[in-house]
């Protein structure tokens, strides 16, 4: 089927356009997640001290539980075939951003509780210094708090960009031409099941690696004297 | 939209969906019993002073770490036949992938268990005469293990979840039943979010469970 005649596209350039698939879905689905993660995480850590900011807790601890407590392979399908019907907006909307909003959501969860733990983990003296010389609480969060809270974090950090090249691997039930669809389709084409999964784990491992490396690189550049992260290891994959 | 749910009723759930909540179950229980068990032998040989054990069980443990689990299940699938002799069907095909994927997780849960255990046991345990096998079994393993329960448990809720990406070899488990059972009635999308709803308050009522235990835990230490 592919490379019978010169010109043709071969399984290589399938093999890495499906690379790129898998890179579009997870860069796509980590900027989603850190956007919503730390926004999720810092409202999850408002004092308790008014009706308002409890309410706003409340939501924020619900968005957790409710990412958090379901199969991300289910969650594909909500996107895919439940919530197009009851926003009919997202029915024109591909499926490969579809796939992003939910390992985005789901993996938002994660870091939220990652940023929970990272604010909870300053010294209280911080941002009690912060209000009593005068900053808002939004300002004690953006100058104070977060600018430390987020460097802390980055070893969980590195650990949940990489499982979400690895989690976009369940965009092949929904179709998208990733590197796992890749594998599937070309392993029932060739038969040669081994030499297509082997390409492709080298390709996810690869992935895996440069991501570690270029959070490695990050972590070394933003870090703070003193302060190392308590990592309350929690399991995952 | 308007949601129909009368299509679901007890002969639905017994026909379709109970067959694939329990193989979800079954999955669940072995994979963490059978990925505890080899968890902590691989944790034992990786904290070995020997080289010849450590550095091919850490091979093991960070190549298992950086593959998609998806993929893992399509190896073993596609491997299995031809170390086996014969097909041995997308189940049992599972349980062995679950257990050797989830033995390389709880191994590093079991090793920073063992590493909490502070030093002086160890040195006591040794001073007292005791030889590895005994320190092991009798001091080190049974405090790590308690400090180790929340951890694993959680570990063990997402392993359920993680039971639902026996989809891509079509074994027949509780995200199946709920997907087979939306085609047969033609009501897809009100068997997702059954399968969504069910999915969370099994995991959700699981992770409170594990709160409650993590703050008792917590007091005793």
């Amino acid at each position: 089927m592919f490379g019978a005649t010169p010109g043709d596209p071969t399984y290589l350039d399938w093999l890495f356009t499906a690379w790129g698939w898998t890179a579009a879905v997870s860069s796509l689905a980590l900027i989603i997640a850190l956007v919503m993660g730390i926004l999720m995480g810092t409202l999850r850590t408002l004092p308790k001290e008014s009706l308002p900011y409890k309410a706003i807790t409340l939501l924020a601890n619900s968005w957790v539980e409710l990412f958090r407590n379901i199969p991300v392979l289910v969650q594909i399908f909500l996107w895919y075939h439940v919530i197009p019907i009851l926003i009919p907006a997202l029915k024109s909307v591909p499926s490969f951003l579809l796939v992003s909003l939910a390992l985005g959501f789901f993996t938002s969860a994660r870091i939220a509780e990652q940023v929970k733990s990272g604010i909870f983990s300053l010294p209280k003296g911080q941002s009690y210094a912060a209000l009593s010389l005068g900053m808002t609480r939004l300002q004690t969060y953006r100058f104070v708090i977060l600018p430390m809270a987020l460097r802390i974090i980055i070893p969980p950090l590195t650990s949940e960009c990489m499982n979400i090249v690895k989690n976009s691997s369940v965009a092949f039930a929904v179709s998208v031409s990733e590197l796992t669809l890749f594998a599937m389709q070309t392993q029932e084409e060739t038969s040669r099941g081994i030499e297509m999964y082997l390409a492709v784990t080298i390709l996810y491992i690869t992935t895996a690696f440069t991501v570690n490396r270029v959070m490695a690189l990050i972590e070394k550049k933003a870090s703070i004297p003193g302060f190392t992260a308590s990592t309350n290891s929690s399991g995952g994959h | 939209m308007n949601l129909d749910l009368s299509f679901y009723n007890w002969e639905l759930f017994h026909n379709f969906i109970l067959k694939g909540l329990i193989f979800s179950v079954q999955l669940t229980f072995f994979a963490t019993l059978g990925g505890i068990f080899f968890g902590t032998v691989l944790a034992l040989l990786r904290l070995s002073k020997s080289p010849l054990l450590s550095v091919p069980a850490s091979w093991y443990v960070n190549l298992m770490r950086s593959i998609p689990l998806v993929m893992v299940i399509l190896w073993f699938f596609l491997l299995m036949p031809s170390i086996i002799g014969r097909s041995i069907g997308a189940e049992l095909s599972a349980y062995i992938t679950f257990i050797a994927f989830e033995a390389a997780f709880f191994c590093e849960i079991i090793r920073a268990g063992i590493n909490s255990v502070s030093q002086g046991q160890n040195n006591a345990a040794f001073a007292l005469g005791m030889t590895y096998r005994q320190n092991m079994s009798l001091i080190i393993l049974p405090q790590a293990f308690r400090n180790m329960i929340p951890v694993l448990m959680t570990q063990t809720i997402i392993l359920f979840q993680d039971t639902s990406l026996v989809y891509a070899i079509g074994a027949y488990d509780l995200l199946k039943g709920f997907e087979v059972s939306g085609k047969n009635y033609g009501r897809p999308i009100e068997s997702y979010l059954l399968a969504a709803i069910v999915y969370f308050l099994i995991c959700f009522t699981l992770s409170t469970v594990v709160k409650k235990i993590q703050a008792r835990v917590a007091i005793i230490r």
